[in-house]
């Protein structure tokens, strides 16, 4: 059967998946290197009879997101690195008042203004702390043009089920690459919002959605709620695993950097290095469990590199997920440097032959 | 099978719609395709270069360190990605902007690889226009690998150009058909 393919950049992949998930608000403020996205929404969304937006600062971009969710849109926004943290105050109401929205991050190098080239120094950012307070993103980390229709598409029904902001984490290499995108129909489900949004209290009782809470005890429960929201997301968690659990060695890796890494793991297995491969998809929550079986299988103690465009950022999530069960090292490319895979089989190799691992 | 490809020359000579060009042809050909350009600063006067690489298998990583083929169209760009160029490998050049004699003396360079000297810019202005020099290019690559077909090259000619620009088909296509003729009259001279 032969499905329509059509040549895409990874950033409008994303806009085309948001499309399909039923977005119809979106607002933003440009920034490279993600432009395609507000570009093909300013094309598409009035014609669906939705609202596109450019705002006059990304602080005034999230908090239309907020005001639309708030009324029962499906609303995203889009930047990159240095407009992310302008809007990480807006980050927090939102996961305050748990409204649902998307919001895709094309990773780009810092700190500060940094550069245009790739990097995934914001890793931190999106799954620690996203804003001030104790509150949480769902972070989904595609790693090609399909995934990132699928996982775009797919945050809107999961935003409206954990009534959670959802982070798409991407970069300027998955966002500015061109690759087939397979256009299908995702099957998203719209969920019941009737019971809460603020659609105007005509035969009901007002409803309030607020942050502030100054009793205290009333406050602590609010957060033990968004804890136990956190927990219910671990039946989300999504990974790739390319192991038996007789490797000796596993590399771990997201996104593009993810890309790269698995040509390296498939030239080494192809010649016969003991080498797996692990990539979490979803980045929060973390996929602990699948790594810690790993780690556990074939009774073996294995290593476990972990490979980033940063300075060592998922590195210390895939120790405390490994709690020791296995060697953890390190391999970390600070943004604008790019690896070729060649370069990760030489690390590869250095570490297999390692024989006391640098535990980190 | 697989095919990596490095295309580089001054911004302004479509090295990035000759890129994209290949990548899409690829597509509708059948193969699984990626086409990654570098941006930025070094698109202002700079030598701008893609990445392209079509192959029969799932693509993993869109960087390449040692491609197999160049399409090399200036100076610059000769000295940037000769010596990346595989073993083995062939680079197409483009003899009105890369002197074969400036290169004489790094003839280590090119030791285990092909270089192809082809008037490109010559021959995109004899096809009606110098700007289509990334067509002739195009068409001496496909003349030698014959990766797509006549029809798929137009197929994905007309959508890369678009509406806006349908008046340039007809040039591209006679870009294209010179560099692909004057490959095969280069091969058999050799």
């Amino acid at each position: 059967m032969k499905s329509k393919r059509i040549l895409v950049k990874g950033v409008e992949a994303i806009a085309l998946g948001a499309l399909a998930g039923g977005c119809n608000c979106y607002f933003g403020y440009p920034i490279t290197p993600q432009n395609e996205i507000p570009e093909l929404m300013s094309v598409e969304l009035p014609k669906r009879g939705g609202v596109f937006l450019q705002a006059e600062s990304e602080t005034s971009a999230i908090n239309m997101v907020l005001g639309a969710s708030a009324v029962g849109a499906r609303a995203m926004t889009s930047s990159s690195s240095p407009g992310i943290s302008l809007m990480s105050e807006g980050f927090s109401y939102l996961i305050a008042l748990e409204l649902p929205c998307v919001i895709v991050n094309v990773m780009r190098g810092g700190p500060g203004l940094g550069g245009i080239e790739a990097s995934q120094g914001d890793y931190f950012q999106a799954v620690k702390a996203p804003g001030h307070g104790d509150g949480k993103f769902l972070v989904l980390a595609p790693y090609s043009c399909n995934e990132a229709y699928e996982l775009t598409a797919k945050a809107f029904e999961l935003a409206e089920k954990y009534r959670n902001p959802v982070m798409i984490l991407s970069d300027a290499i998955l966002g500015q690459m061109k690759e087939p995108l397979t256009l299908k129909s995702p099957k998203i489900k719209t969920l019941e919002k009737d019971d809460w949004i603020l659609s105007g209290a005509k035969d009901r009782p007002g409803r309030v959605i607020k942050s502030l809470f100054l009793d205290s005890a009333e406050l602590a429960e609010r957060n033990l709620k968004l804890k136990q929201k956190y927990q219910k997301m671990e039946v989300e968690i999504k990974f790739e695993r390319l192991a038996e659990g007789s490797e000796e060695l596993i590399i771990v890796a997201f996104g593009s950097m993810a890309r790269i890494c698995k040509e390296a793991v498939f030239n080494l297995r192809a010649r016969g290095y003991p080498v797996g491969f692990f990539r979490p998809i979803t980045l929060f929550p973390f996929p602990r469990k699948a790594l810690c079986e790993l780690a556990e299988s074939h009774q073996k103690r294995k290593k476990f590199l972990v490979v980033e465009l940063n300075c060592g950022q998922m590195v210390e999530d895939v120790a405390s997920a490994l709690c020791g069960k296995g060697d953890i090292l390190s391999l970390a490319y600070p943004p604008s440097v790019l690896p070729f895979p060649e370069d990760i089989e030489r690390e590869i190799i250095k570490c297999l032959n390692l024989s006391t691992s640098l535990n980190v | 099978m697989r095919f990596e490809i490095i295309l580089s020359g001054f911004g302004g000579q479509g090295i990035l719609f000759a890129g994209n060009l290949l990548a899409l042809a690829g597509m509708y050909q059948g193969y699984q395709v990626s086409f990654l350009p570098v941006y930025g600063p070094e698109m202002r006067g700079g030598t701008c270069h893609c990445t392209v690489i079509i192959s029969d298998r799932e693509i993993s990583s869109p960087l390449v360190k040692e491609p197999g083929y160049l399409i090399v169209l200036n100076l610059p760009s000769f000295f940037k990605f000769i010596p990346r160029l595989r073993s083995g490998g062939l680079a197409i050049v483009n003899s009105d902007l890369v002197e074969r004699r400036e290169t004489e003396e790094f003839h280590n360079l090119t030791m285990d690889k092909e270089i192809l000297w082809l008037p490109l810019s010559s021959l995109a202005e004899q096809a009606g226009s110098p700007l289509a020099l990334n067509m002739c290019a195009i068409g001496a690559f496909n003349g030698l690998l014959k990766l797509f077909s006549e029809k798929i090259f137009k197929k994905a000619l007309r959508e890369m150009l678009g509406k806006d620009k349908a008046h340039l088909f007809e040039v591209n296509r006679r870009a294209y058909l010179k560099g692909k003729s004057a490959i095969k009259n280069l091969k058999e001279s050799i």
